[in-house]
């Protein structure tokens, strides 16, 4: 595959049923109502010169090179900032347009460097281009005159240079940061000849607000901002489409190649997820994969105690398979399991269920999503019927509310935070409910209407208050419930009580009366209200039952089935979604189909030739539990942490040490691996051949830029440990892994690598009702026939704040780490997180004498860590936040065993915890 | 301290949710859950331990829902180790 180019229209496309027909250089179109001349052009396949312009931004008009001739009108307008009228008849090729062209280019030239040739956009820019296009034989003016040419470049940030010599001040990078990514990091700063690009206040890009996302790299139409991995390695020839393996956005990327080796990755422009977007992780964090720390050789040992030992693939396969086989011999069928990753793809996650199943012969296979969004499955399939978010990402576009519940997605689904800034620039109102005063309250263009600031654990008695305000002050929608829902009667009955108004809950969630019914009507009220959230309403004791009680507020108000609203659950690995739909968990199989259904199960006996365990498995946490319990003993760990990762360290690690076989199939040695007897390299997302499913049930392709570095696909050593284990399992390649998928998953029947290749993407339901997918759920019916209403009791979390641990800890994640960091803390991203640090109001510091530097004990009732402190008035009085990216801080020793309880999602977001000085900052420091 | 045994723990927790239910619907409800979602090995330790059961550790509704998941299952379930 040679290089991709996406044709650049010049400016963005307009909507709109009504339509314009002009005439250019003598062809007629017609093109929505709004339309420039400059995009009309280029729809019919003229291209008119520009430098300015480019269709991720609006017109600015600046370069003065896009100029036409229009019949009746004056002078030669911007073609990029004149929008069409019927019967227009535009000129674009004249001698007078040529001649003001070239002038325009010999004044930009006269201040730019000479050096094509070893400028490292050689082949890439389009002020070379330009100059070209209108045919640029000579410079006048010489080039001794006053210039920028010595201006300074800043190489501040890890990825990028901005060279401000080669700058044109177009524009362009200032233009994205507003309007593609929202965070509004650069500006121009200067007059006339003096004007130039700043970041921030005039300092670095590492010292402004820059967030690192390259949308002002992908803008600037010159090397001013420029890749540095392109200055190193040169401008790449191949282009690989696949997807980033980071959040559950799932960004669309050009995998950009020298050879095998991968110099860029530019957000892909077709790609319906991201639509040409990204952030620093998926854009820049790719070094990974290639870092010298990557275990590349089977490894065996068989203490953990010794040494690891590298082995071909075939000792440590059967090795696997003998220890398997003789746990099961000495303890039962029971006693071996498997864990499955987000991580992975599609295919790879289906096998090690499979394997599970028909090899090892029970249920016993969770996956990562336990301990992320399991509460969602549940919540979303009692209430309505699927295990999934409702819209896609671009239905933000249609909401004229967004109820924002637990998830902060500037730091952890950054691409889909620019959505919503964007649309918040256009006029819709969001409600923020988070203890945390996160960016979507308050940053440049964004005012939160309303900041719910709830106590951490109460987040089933807000979302109930909210819907006794929408029953008890007439905002139900009458009409859509008794069409659509069931049991509405006594749901309104129990959430109209007394007990549930937000006066009566105040005092427990900490959130005013009067703002709680102010949001409320406000989301009740918008024409379109939808509601996004996270891992803050997952990750507690109540996550399923917030679920529904977000699904039930949905119901109510009528807000489910069209473009702009439903419920949407913000995926945190890039193949939650997916790993949950394979059929990872214990009690599901693909397409969340119960075991116990005779007739399900009876498809896959048929296809597998294996009678299936008609009962549920464990789940990680049982895992863990009956390991230490002594009755289970073998397990098999598929691209996930669970060391660092899951709750309560000290019991994790007591339920992996009694183990007899840990089995560890990943990246990187890590937290995990101290405690497996067997180590198998895993494959990075550049080499993976498959799918992801995003966080809107978008399938999308996952291609190999290279071959397996280990030499071996995951997908096959998991069918080779199941043949050596006595069950035949065979594939010839991952399409056909798909194709199995399709044939035995309803939700799946219309999809395959064909299908994927040849219409970019499909989001599940895929079938024969659905060719292409379905964007939006539920539109004429519920999945279950009728919505349900679910009563939603508030049960206070047993965790509480005490005289011995007063402060209540909440974790999450940072934008430039991810998850346990064994990817992005080896890339350039520790620039801006090199540490897990505690964030702390400042009257909570003060009282225990902390200073910002300091480090500090930070203590729960089952285990202590030690970090930095930050103080910040962005938290409430009383909680504490950290991550969880970083081994050496490991949070997860201090978070505890309490869980959802009909999930056991763990209850990540409080912990009970005090927070003691151990070590004042060196003085520098303060 | 003594840890409470996961399978009461999350039992008790199952029943909480419930505690404002009719009695006789909730132990259904739980015992449907219970069935649903928790594997053999630890329904049966639910059930032998819910069994003639007065020290209190379980919440009344949790017995009841035993009551309904009687006889313990366990066909594939690992079994405890000597150890």
């Amino acid at each position: 595959m040679s290089l991709i180019k996406e044709q650049d229209y010049g400016t963005p496309a307009r909507s709109g049923e009504a339509t314009v027909a002009v005439e250019i250089d003598g062809k007629r179109v017609r093109v929505p109502e709004g339309t420039s001349v400059m995009r009309a052009a280029s729809e019919c396949g003229i291209d008119i010169p520009k430098l300015c312009a480019t269709d991720s931004l609006e017109p600015f008009g600046s370069c003065r090179m896009c100029l036409v001739d229009i019949d009746g009108r004056k002078g030669s307008p911007a073609s990029c900032t004149t929008p069409v009228a019927e019967g227009m008849k535009v000129r674009t090729q004249t001698p007078e347009l040529a001649e003001l062209r070239r002038g325009v280019m010999e004044l930009y030239i006269s201040d730019h460097p000479l050096d094509c040739l070893t400028c490292p956009a050689n082949g890439d820019c389009e002020l070379q281009d330009m100059a070209g296009q209108v045919g640029l034989r000579e410079v006048r003016y010489g080039f001794d005159g006053e210039n920028h040419l010595d201006l300074p470049t800043d190489s501040t940030n890890p990825y990028f240079d901005f060279d401000a010599s080669k700058c044109i001040a177009c524009s362009r990078c200032v233009r994205a940061c507003g309007e593609v990514q929202g965070t509004f990091a650069l500006t121009i700063e200067g007059r006339g000849f003096d004007s130039k690009v700043a970041a921030g206040a005039g300092g670095t890009f590492m010292e402004s607000d820059c967030v690192s996302c390259g949308a002002c790299v992908q803008a600037c139409p010159t090397s001013t901002l420029q890749e540095r991995s392109v200055v190193e390695l040169g401008m790449p020839n191949r282009t690989v489409l696949t997807t980033c393996a980071y959040c559950g956005v799932g960004c669309s990327f050009k995998a950009e190649l020298r050879g095998d080796e991968v110099v860029r990755m530019v957000p892909y422009k077709d790609g319906k997820a991201n639509e040409g977007h990204s952030c620093v992780k998926g854009r820049f964090a790719f070094g990974y994969a290639s870092h010298p720390d990557r275990q590349l050789k089977p490894m065996v040992r068989e203490r953990i105690t010794d040494p690891w030992r590298e082995v071909e693939w075939e000792e440590a396969i059967g090795h696997v398979a003998r220890r398997m086989l003789e746990i099961q011999a000495g303890h039962g069928a029971g006693a071996i399991g498997g864990i499955s990753s987000s991580r992975c793809t599609n295919e790879e996650v289906y096998v090690v269920q499979k394997m599970v199943r028909a090899a090892f012969g029970n249920n016993n296979v969770d996956t990562c999503a336990r301990v992320c969004h399991s509460p969602t499955g549940y919540g979303l399939k009692q209430t309505y019927g699927t295990s999934a978010g409702t819209q896609d990402f671009k239905s933000v576009e249609k909401a004229d509310v967004i109820l924002l519940i637990g998830a902060n997605p500037t730091d952890a689904h950054p691409v889909f935070a620019s959505r919503i800034k964007r649309r918040l620039r256009q006029g819709a109102k969001i409600i923020v409910a988070d203890p945390r005063r996160i960016d979507l309250v308050k940053s440049p263009h964004v005012q939160a209407e309303h900041h719910l600031r709830v106590r951490p654990g109460t987040n089933v008695a807000l979302i109930n208050a909210m819907s006794h305000v929408v029953v008890t002050e007439g905002l139900v929608d009458r009409e859509f419930v008794a069409e659509r829902c069931e049991d509405f009667a006594d749901w309104e009955r129990f959430i109209s009580a007394p007990e549930h108004s937000p006066e009566a809950v105040e005092e427990i969630t900490g959130v005013p009366a009067a703002e709680l019914r102010a949001a409320t009507r406000l989301y009740a009220s918008a024409g379109n209200a939808t509601i996004m959230y996270g891992l803050g309403v997952t990750e507690h004791s109540q996550g399923s039952t917030m679920v529904m009680g977000m699904a039930n507020l949905a119901m109510a108000t009528g807000n489910i089935g069209r473009e702009g609203v439903g419920v949407n659950p913000l995926r945190g690995q890039n193949n939650v979604q997916g790993s949950c739909d394979m059929g990872s968990f214990p009690h599901e199989l693909p397409g969340y189909r119960h075991v116990s259904d005779d007739v399900v199960r009876g498809t896959f006996e048929t296809l597998w030739g294996r009678v299936l365990d008609p009962e549920p498995g464990l789940r990680i946490p049982n895992m863990f539990d009956a390991a230490i319990d002594g009755t289970f003993l073998g397990l098999f760990v598929q691209g996930e942490d669970i060391a660092q990762s899951d709750p309560n360290t000290k019991h994790v690690s007591a339920a992996l040490s009694a183990m007899e076989l840990v089995v560890v199939q990943d990246l990187f040695l890590n937290e995990t691996s101290k405690f497996a007897h067997v180590f198998l390299p895993g494959t990075s997302f550049l080499e993976k051949n498959g799918t992801f499913t995003n966080a809107e049930r978008r399938i999308n392709r996952v291609r190999p830029v290279m071959a397996p570095k280990s030499g071996k696909h995951e997908w096959e050593i998991v069918c080779e440990i199941a043949q050596a284990m006595g069950y035949p399992m065979k594939y010839d390649d991952s399409a056909q892994i798909m194709d199995e998928i399709a044939m035995t998953t309803p939700t799946f029947a219309g999809v395959s690598f064909a299908k994927l290749d040849q219409v970019g993407s499909v989001q599940w339901p895929c079938d024969d009702a659905a060719p292409e997918g379905t964007p939006i759920m539920h539109i004429d019916g519920f999945v279950r026939g009728r919505g349900r209403f679910v009563l939603t009791d508030y049960v206070p979390t047993q965790e509480r704040s005490t005289r011995k641990f007063p402060l209540i800890l909440t974790t999450g994640r940072i934008l430039s780490q991810y998850n346990v960091g064994a990817q992005t803390r080896r890339t350039g991203n520790t620039a801006w997180h090199p540490e897990d640090v505690l964030e702390m109001h400042p009257h909570d510091a003060e009282v225990r004498g902390i200073r910002d530097g300091d480090t500090v004990a930070l203590t729960s009732r089952v285990g202590e860590t030690g970090l930095r402190v930050k103080i910040d008035d962005r938290m409430p009085v009383g909680v504490v936040y950290t991550t969880f990216h970083h081994p050496v801080t490991g949070a997860n020793v201090v978070t505890t065993e309490n869980s959802d309880w009909a999930t056991n999602c763990p209850e990540y977001k409080v912990t009970a915890v005090q927070v003691t000085l151990r070590h004042p900052a060196p003085a520098g420091m303060v | 301290m003594t840890r409470t045994p996961p399978h009461i723990r999350m039992a008790n927790e199952i029943a909480v949710q419930f505690r404002h239910r009719d009695p006789a619907w909730a132990a259904e409800r739980i015992a449907e859950h219970v069935r649903a979602f928790w594997d053999p090995r630890m329904r049966s330790m639910l059930v032998a331990d819910a069994t003639g059961a007065t020290d209190g550790r379980l919440d009344p509704l949790v017995l009841a829902a035993a009551a309904l998941l009687s006889p313990a299952p366990g066909p594939v379930s690992g079994q405890r180790s000597s150890s």
